[in-house]
């Protein structure tokens, strides 16, 4: 591993952020599991608290980092450091921390409860939002210099994919009942990486009832294992995708 | 060491350097004077990379700047306000520093001996005086013997002990064939230290003359009465 992702998961980890998290995970998880007999019915509240809270967690933290990095970064700068392996560094740091405490806030009580396909299904979904959204803030604290403005962009985009986006869908489902739009609603679930987290956990689940409109037309559409295929690559897209722009937007910006 | 062929840069709108040609030699000592605004810091940051060039090119040790990093483990760079991480110590700092640059041998501890920052070694960066993050910029800027020295403002905040004890350390540097960059506005402090003199405005260079050509040109003892004199001929023309 290079020194400065070491530096970098050092300082995490000595800021006691990460350590709450990591505890609120736990007793979340815990306390679902001791409250429900049924182990599904436990998965089923856990993916909803956690779909919630990873993202904001990831996604407010890395952001706030980020910004409170500027001194770090422009330290390293003026060091015979690549911009590239700054700006990969600080990614990995805080995605390696953040997945670090998800995994043992909620991967231990999920091992011991619901040691099945669907739990490991959880935790990958865990780790791949939690870098998903890692990544969108590096997007958006790439774009403004400004702090407030960063955060505010960071907050505006949790708040799109894990409240507004259900919302928006619905309406269109209303707005469009008499068309034929089932395919292109499958696209469009495709354009929120939290409803992509949800449908690939329902499809384990076979709980038709509770994977909502496009869920059941996701497994419709592709079955169970090219759906969950598909549903990887698309998440896979999603981190690549802020995080390259965001290094593009680095590799030019004038400290 | 350094070539800069036809510099420009603008942010957004405003043109901060306007086509700025310059080259540096070794063992050379530069002053880069000016008035507030008028590119240097710009300019040296173009030099380090942390600002890029709208136009032209930067050459360090023959080799062009841009896609390279390499070539910053030649230089030893000293900013003018200095901006550390708020939680870790000066130790960490330095240790870090050591560690990315992969030098452990061959060090220039000697500011680091003179400003006592060994005592210091477990205070945090957020707690120490302007005046000594100065010390820990300068003692990072000459630790790692670089060819090319680039300081900003070096004096500006350390107390006179301190500021005597870097222009010792930056005559001794000179004498050993380092090329060292000084932007400064305190020209009296510069009398004993440079050999050059590049004088800029607005973003135009307004000239590169050597300390002894400025002063026989224009009959002056000192560098600071010889550059008025200049400046004044220059509005009168």
């Amino acid at each position: 591993m290079n020194r400065i992702i070491k530096f970098i998961i050092l300082d995490i980890l000595k800021n006691k952020i990460v350590l709450i998290y990591t505890l609120i995970l736990a007793v979340l998880s815990w306390s679902v599991f001791s409250l429900e007999d049924n182990s599904t019915k436990g998965i089923l509240t856990l993916l909803n608290v956690i779909l919630l809270t990873v993202p904001l967690v990831s996604v407010i933290f890395s952001t706030i980092y980020l910004y409170n990095s500027s001194e770090f970064i422009e330290l390293l700068l003026s060091q015979p450091v690549n911009r590239v392996k700054i700006w990969r560094s600080l990614f990995f740091g805080l995605v390696i921390s953040l997945i670090l405490s998800f995994s043992i806030g909620v991967g231990i009580p999920l091992m011991m409860y619901a040691p099945s396909n669907v739990g490991f299904m959880m935790l990958a979904v865990g780790i791949c939002i939690t870098t998903v959204f890692v990544a969108i803030a590096f997007f958006s604290s790439i774009i403004t210099r400004d702090k407030a403005k960063g955060i505010g962009i960071a907050i505006m985009l949790w708040l799109f994919f894990a409240l507004l986006f259900d919302g928006i869908v619905l309406f269109l489902l209303f707005q469009l009942a008499d068309y034929p739009i089932e395919k292109m609603m499958v696209g469009i679930t495709a354009l929120n990486p939290i409803d992509l987290a949800r449908i690939l956990i329902l499809l384990h689940l076979d709980v038709s009832a509770m994977m909502g409109y496009t869920g059941a037309i996701f497994k419709e559409f592709f079955g169970t294992s090219l759906g969950i295929i598909v549903a990887f690559l698309v998440l896979l897209l999603w981190t690549v995708t802020p995080y390259l722009i965001s290094l593009v937007k680095f590799k030019n910006k004038d400290l | 060491m350094i070539e800069i062929t036809n510099l420009h840069k603008h942010f957004g709108k405003l043109e901060v350097l306007k086509g700025i040609n310059l080259s540096f030699n070794k063992g050379e000592c530069i002053a880069l004077i000016g008035p507030n605004g008028c590119g240097k810091t710009t300019l040296i940051k173009s030099i380090l990379g942390m600002v890029i060039p709208s136009q032209g090119t930067i050459k360090v040790k023959g080799e062009l700047i841009s896609k390279n990093y390499q070539y910053r483990q030649h230089i030893g760079y000293m900013p003018q306000i200095g901006r550390y991480p708020d939680n870790m110590t000066i130790g960490q700092i330095i240790e870090m520093i050591k560690d990315i640059r992969k030098e452990n041998q061959n060090l220039d501890e000697e500011l680091l001996h003179h400003y006592l920052l060994q005592g210091m070694f477990d205070k945090r960066m957020r707690t120490l005086s302007g005046g000594t993050t100065q010390k820990v910029s300068a003692t990072l800027a000459f630790l790692f013997n670089p060819d090319i020295l680039i300081l900003d403002e070096p004096t500006a905040g350390l107390d006179p002990l301190a500021s005597e004890i870097l222009k010792e350390k930056i005559i001794t540097e000179k004498q050993k064939g380092k090329l060292i960059l000084i932007t400064s506005h305190l020209l009296s402090e510069l009398d004993d230290l440079i050999t050059h003199i590049v004088f800029m405005q607005d973003g135009h260079l307004k000239f590169h003359q050597s300390v002894s050509e400025l002063k026989t040109r224009t009959g002056e003892e000192r560098i600071s009465k010889a550059i008025a004199s200049v400046l004044r001929g220059g509005s009168h023309e």
